[in-house]
């Protein structure tokens, strides 16, 4: 068909978590500029699958932007050429025909490579288990008029539950640093009442986690945010900031 | 539920918010060193200028801010390196296709860099005008700071440095200054594009006027 693609990519090969891993060169031809990146892919491991080669090992689930776990760091840039999207909603028409494709996975001593382009972001799941939580008693939920929350306050903390964890922010982070994320799971609950309750342990030890995982430290370059799938704000960084400070002042 | 972090100044918030307050009582500091620096302005064979570095050099409350001064900036340097090493740590393994200026400004991610070499500038300058006027001070007779000026600035060499010292500071504090609010926890959709033009305009302002002195001093501008 007219318009398809012939490119080469260039994809990190790493067989597991310890041994060292390197970029291998690939064709692929004939790709529909209205495939996504992950079908892409697809086509590419069939190749391998029928030459008799080991497929490219990568995640994904949804494919559909809401899972967040197709982490590829795709000629430079978190989730590839386009801000503020997955790495399975990008579609080839991002690309020319002719294009050389580097893929990469998340680089950050906290996201370990697993094997090739998977990375194992459970750090993300343990900073949760520290505080990105409400407790509340079982039974019947009560009537949601009971519980008044400022319209704004509502929106804010809506915006922060975007996060879907995928990890772009500190893939993209000069300083692999993890508070965009950390600073969204904290937000949402801060700004509602029911997460009151454990508004000042949730900030101190959400934190700590978050520092004892080897994340950086963020200096506001502002990269996450652009790259972010989920537009979350830097106004939650600087959330979680006031929140860390108020806890250790208070407590 | 027990609460698990350790000391607040061992904490990447802790340590940033400690950066962000040394850096902003650097950046007052600046604001009092460029106004008394133009006092070379008057073109009175530096009269006005001596009188008010003799001021600063010989104030008692002056001798006090000046100790803070160097404690605040250790601080901020140490804590730059601390945090600087802690994220060269948290990316062993760097990426075969570096990030570039699409998503944040090159100046951003060179504070570490851009703060190196305005410390480098800075021991140059302590030595060029701290040093002597101590000496003078501490021998007890007066000192001429504004023949230091004109001694130092006929060379072309200290006036390339300073080029290069001044406009790290702009750079530095181009990014810096806006930073130092965010860290401390000021994003206000209403007051956050104040702050960030205020930044900008300052760095700009600053920079200029710092490059300008050692400019007209070389050039013979001021007698
Ligand atoms: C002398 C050596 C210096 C070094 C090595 C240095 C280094 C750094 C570094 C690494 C940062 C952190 C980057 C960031 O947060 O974005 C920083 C931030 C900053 N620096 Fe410096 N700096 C130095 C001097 C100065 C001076 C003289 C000033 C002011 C006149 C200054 C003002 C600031 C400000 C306002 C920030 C922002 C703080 C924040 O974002 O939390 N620095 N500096
Ligand atoms: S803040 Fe954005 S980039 Fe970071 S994990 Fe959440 S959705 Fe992904
Ligand atoms: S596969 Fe779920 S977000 Fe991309």
């Amino acid at each position: 068909m007219s318009g398809n693609m012939n490119l080469t990519l260039k994809v990190w090969r790493q067989k597991n978590a310890k041994a060292t891993g390197k970029l291998e060169t690939y064709k692929v031809a004939d790709i529909s500029p209205d495939m996504s990146f992950l079908e892409m892919f697809d086509v590419l491991n069939e190749q391998l699958i029928t030459k008799g080669d080991e497929p490219i090992a990568f995640d994904h689930d949804c494919r559909e932007g809401i899972c967040g776990m197709c982490s590829m760091y795709i000629n430079g840039r978190a989730h590839g050429p386009k801000s503020a999207i997955t790495t399975c909603q990008l579609h080839m028409r991002s690309f020319k025909d002719g294009d050389t494709i580097v893929v990469e996975p998340w680089r950050a001593a906290a996201f370990p490579v697993i094997k090739d382009l998977t990375v194992d972001r459970s750090a993300f799941d343990r900073i949760i288990s520290k505080g990105g939580f409400i407790s509340v008693n079982t039974g019947n939920a009560q009537d949601a008029n009971c519980l008044p929350i400022p319209k704004t306050d509502a929106d804010a903390s809506f915006e922060a539950a975007a996060c879907i964890g995928c990890g772009a922010c500190v893939a993209t982070c000069k300083n692999s640093s993890a508070m965009l994320f950390v600073s969204a799971k904290i937000s949402q609950l801060a700004l509602l009442p029911q997460g009151q309750v454990e508004r000042i342990s949730r900030a101190k030890n959400m934190v700590a986690q978050m520092d004892d995982e080897g994340f950086g430290n963020c200096t506001n370059t502002g990269a996450c945010e652009v790259e972010c799938p989920k537009g979350i704000s830097l106004e939650n960084i600087a959330r979680m900031n006031r929140e860390f400070f108020v806890a250790n002042i208070k407590e | 539920m027990s609460t698990t972090s350790g000391k607040f100044l061992q904490s990447s918030l802790g340590k940033k918010l400690l950066m962000g307050l040394t850096g902003l009582f650097l950046v007052s500091f600046l604001i009092v060193h460029v106004s008394i620096n133009a006092c070379i302005y008057f073109n009175d064979g530096g009269a006005t200028f001596n009188a008010a570095a003799h001021f600063m050099a010989h104030n008692p409350v002056i001798r006090v801010v000046e100790i803070g001064l160097f404690v605040g900036l250790l601080a901020h340097v140490v804590q730059a390196l601390v945090l600087t090493m802690q994220n060269n740590k948290a990316r062993p393994v760097k990426y075969a296709v570096p990030a570039g200026n699409v998503s944040s400004k090159w100046y951003s991610r060179s504070m570490g860099v851009l703060g190196s070499l305005l410390l480098i500038f800075l021991v140059v300058h302590l030595a060029n005008f701290w040093v002597p006027t101590k000496q003078a001070v501490f021998a007890g007779h007066e000192h001429d700071t504004f023949a230091g000026l004109k001694e130092v600035f006929a060379k072309w060499y200290f006036v390339a440095l300073y080029m290069v010292g001044v406009l790290s500071l702009g750079y530095h504090l181009l990014h810096g200054f806006q930073s130092a609010f965010q860290t401390l926890g000021l994003n206000h959709k209403k007051y956050t594009p104040m702050i960030k033009s205020v930044g900008f305009w300052f760095s700009i302002i600053i920079t200029l006027l710092f490059a300008s002195m050692p400019i007209t001093m070389h050039l013979g501008l001021i007698k």
